[in-house]
């Protein structure tokens, strides 16, 4: 015990004695999570809309004042031609053509009927598919409204209609913040935590610190845990620092307790952590160690379920995902924060973090060699 | 008593197919309170032989053991019983003097109280600047800083690898003088040093040559074996009398040492006459030719031609 705490003593000595650590830890992650999320946004907006107006009628003006108005499109170009109005997506200058037919009010009038024209430039997939679900959404609006003004509707449907009402459980705003904020808190504590671990006992190969330790009675197991527990504590302030950001700045107050993010956190820490050491066990160099951490924490994160859900990955990825400590922590912090889960929602993702946590400690401890042959 | 008995070590290094033999069948023992110097140039095997005493690294073949403990079966005995000073300095530089020296008694189970006695000489050079960060250390209280920490458990076996390589010339007068306080207090010591002056201040040296150990003696002994007599040259032009001298066939060899050049005949027998005639045939000005004992390097020199 008397030499784990001396262990302790000396690594918090060094952390706390290099001011780049400390900024390194804690101010560029605020700044990260101050910055990201306003970024990592899924609503896309400010989508640049062609409209080639054949009609130029009342009601197809109508129609584009509803577009517009809706906040996410942005009139940028009003053709003569669908052909110019390609063109002006050839020149990037529209991301979205609206074409209305000749005669669209007549016929809308007269034979209840209209037909609209939408093109979209799928450069950019996302911004293709969304959009035109956007104005297919307003034009839908637009429909009904002109139903409602124009045509008698019978006390009941002629034929059968269903109509869909959905409500959002648990982000009833579908504020994206409050979906990735908590996801980034826990990507940035993984790369720090990881990092950190990583660069940690490769640092004493490199400065030959280690020769002095190996030759000494100590035991792995304590050497090991004398690494683990102050990054262990400094990446739960870390922590701590992102969620008091998620309050204050984006107002996140978790539904679950706190003390279930911190319960779940802890033993996530132990795995993340866990596994820096055991690359610090193989590599040679700092480099050695920084690069393949950070090759192996950026496909975690990516194929976590922060950005995109894990449901809709291919069955190989998903197995992956399965693998990957940090998908159960973005889950655990989803729950957490929105759902309000407790211990008892989230056992299974315990138990499934406890055996990485294990796995890759008792690798690092096994793989770390006093000797070599 | 034996504290150091090393039988047919021998150590391969393998570098992309190639391999390297660093120790070739090395044997050789170490009495108790004994201050043994492994003596040789850089690339020579001595820190493989130290970190295959001291358990770092295990040896191909060959049996060793340190205070009558198998480095391979007993490597935690010897870890508790053996001292280590690696040949790059490799404290913690970011903690200050007492922080390492305090680091290194609680690792090793003990407090700097426990066995003060021992370092006290060599940590009170040092105490003085305590507070200080290791990495701002001079070289030779860097070297002071080393010694006490790898004292602080009082081992029976101290291995020093290159303690005095990088540091000035008082500085290893002095650190000699604590080894040889250190051997009264009954520590086996073992030094290795490229330096062969040194080699005059150890009980018993070790010449050791591309993993092969040229030889074991006393250092008396080791120029004892030198029985050829030695000439020092030295004259005005110091280049062209090497090579006018190297010229002669009958000359063994010629080296520089310091200002002048040390020579050994094949064939003993009128070698000043021999000397003289070179020196004026080549018109060499300001000529000295003295005869002169052999030292360790000289003896060193000679070994590694053979």
């Amino acid at each position: 015990m008397r030499t784990l705490k001396i262990l302790l003593q000396k690594e918090l000595r060094q952390i706390l004695r290099d001011p780049a650590i400390i900024r390194i830890l804690f101010i560029i992650p605020t700044i990260q999570l101050l910055v990201l999320p306003f970024a990592a946004d899924y609503e896309i907006k400010n989508i640049d809309l062609g409209v080639v107006d054949h009609d130029h009628s009342a009601y197809s003006r109508k129609l584009v004042d509803k577009i517009v108005s809706s906040g996410y499109f942005r009139l940028k170009d009003y053709s003569a031609s669908y052909q110019q109005g390609l063109d002006a997506i050839k020149k990037e200058k529209t991301d979205i053509l609206l074409e209305i037919p000749p005669q669209f009010e007549r016929s809308l009038v007269k034979e209840k009927e209209a037909t609209l024209f939408i093109a979209a430039n799928a450069i950019n997939g996302v911004k293709a598919g969304l959009g035109s679900a956007y104005i297919q959404g307003i034009i839908h609006d637009y429909n009904q409204e002109v139903r409602m003004q124009w045509l008698q509707i019978p006390r009941f449907n002629s034929q059968p209609v269903i109509e869909v009402t959905s409500s959002d459980w648990y982000n009833p705003n579908m504020n994206y913040k409050v979906f990735m904020v908590p996801g980034i808190l826990v990507m940035l504590v993984t790369m720090i935590g990881s990092t950190f671990a990583a660069s940690n006992i490769v640092r004493e190969k490199e400065i030959g610190t280690i020769e002095q330790i190996n030759v000494s009675p100590i035991q792995k197991a304590q050497f090991i845990l004398g690494k683990l527990i102050p990054f262990w504590l400094i990446a739960l302030m870390v922590l701590t620092t992102g969620l008091i950001i998620a309050r204050l700045v984006y107002g996140i107050v978790p539904v679950g307790h706190y003390l279930t993010i911190y319960a779940f956190a802890s033993i996530y820490l132990l795995a993340v952590l866990g596994l820096g050491l055991l690359l610090s066990t193989y590599a040679q160099t700092q480099q050695q160690s920084m690069l393949v951490s950070f090759f192996i924490t950026m496909i975690f994160n990516l194929m976590s379920g922060l950005y995109t859900p894990i449901e809709s990955m291919p069955e190989w990825a998903k197995i992956i995902a399965r693998l990957n400590p940090v998908s159960y922590f973005i889950e655990v912090m989803r729950l957490v924060m929105l759902k309000g889960s407790s211990l008892a929602d989230i056992k299974y993702h315990i138990v499934a973090i406890l055996g990485f946590a294990v796995f890759f400690n008792t690798w690092a401890v096994l793989n770390y060699r006093k000797r070599s042959g | 008593m034996q504290s150091v008995v090393v039988e047919n070590i021998s150590k391969k290094y393998v570098v992309k197919k190639k391999a390297t033999e660093a120790l070739s069948d090395i044997s050789f023992h170490v009495d108790k309170g004994e201050i043994f110097g492994i003596i040789g140039p850089d690339g020579a095997g001595k820190t493989t032989l130290f970190r295959i005493l001291t358990t770092l690294l295990v040896a191909d073949a060959g049996k060793a053991a340190v205070d009558g403990f198998d480095v391979v079966k007993d490597y935690k005995q010897i870890r508790n019983r053996a001292g280590y000073m690696p040949g790059k300095f490799s404290l913690y530089q970011d903690l200050s003097v007492q922080e390492n020296l305090e680091f290194f008694a609680a690792i090793f189970n003990t407090t700097i109280q426990e066995n003060y006695g021992l370092i006290k000489d060599i940590y009170q050079q040092i105490e003085p600047f305590r507070t200080r960060k290791a990495g701002q250390l001079s070289g030779g209280m860097k070297q002071k800083l080393a010694l006490s920490c790898a004292l602080i458990h009082k081992p029976s076996v101290l291995f020093l690898d290159e303690p005095t390589t990088g540091v000035d010339a008082v500085s290893r007068k002095e650190f000699w003088e604590m080894l040889h306080r250190l051997k009264r207090e009954g520590i086996t010591i073992l030094v290795s040093t490229p330096y062969m002056d040194e080699a005059s201040l150890c009980d018993r040296v070790a010449l050791i040559q591309k993993g092969k150990i040229l030889s074991i003696d006393t250092p008396k002994g080791v120029t004892k074996q030198f029985r050829k007599p030695l000439w020092a040259v030295k004259a005005n032009e110091m280049y062209r009398l090497m090579m006018d001298i190297k010229t002669d066939p009958g000359v063994e060899s010629c080296y520089p040492f310091g200002q002048y050049h040390h020579i050994v005949f094949k064939n003993p027998g009128d070698d000043k006459k021999r000397l003289e005639e070179i020196i004026q045939k080549g018109h060499f000005t300001n000529a000295e030719i003295n005869n002169i004992e052999p030292n360790i390097e000289d003896c060193f020199m000679a070994l590694m031609k053979e």
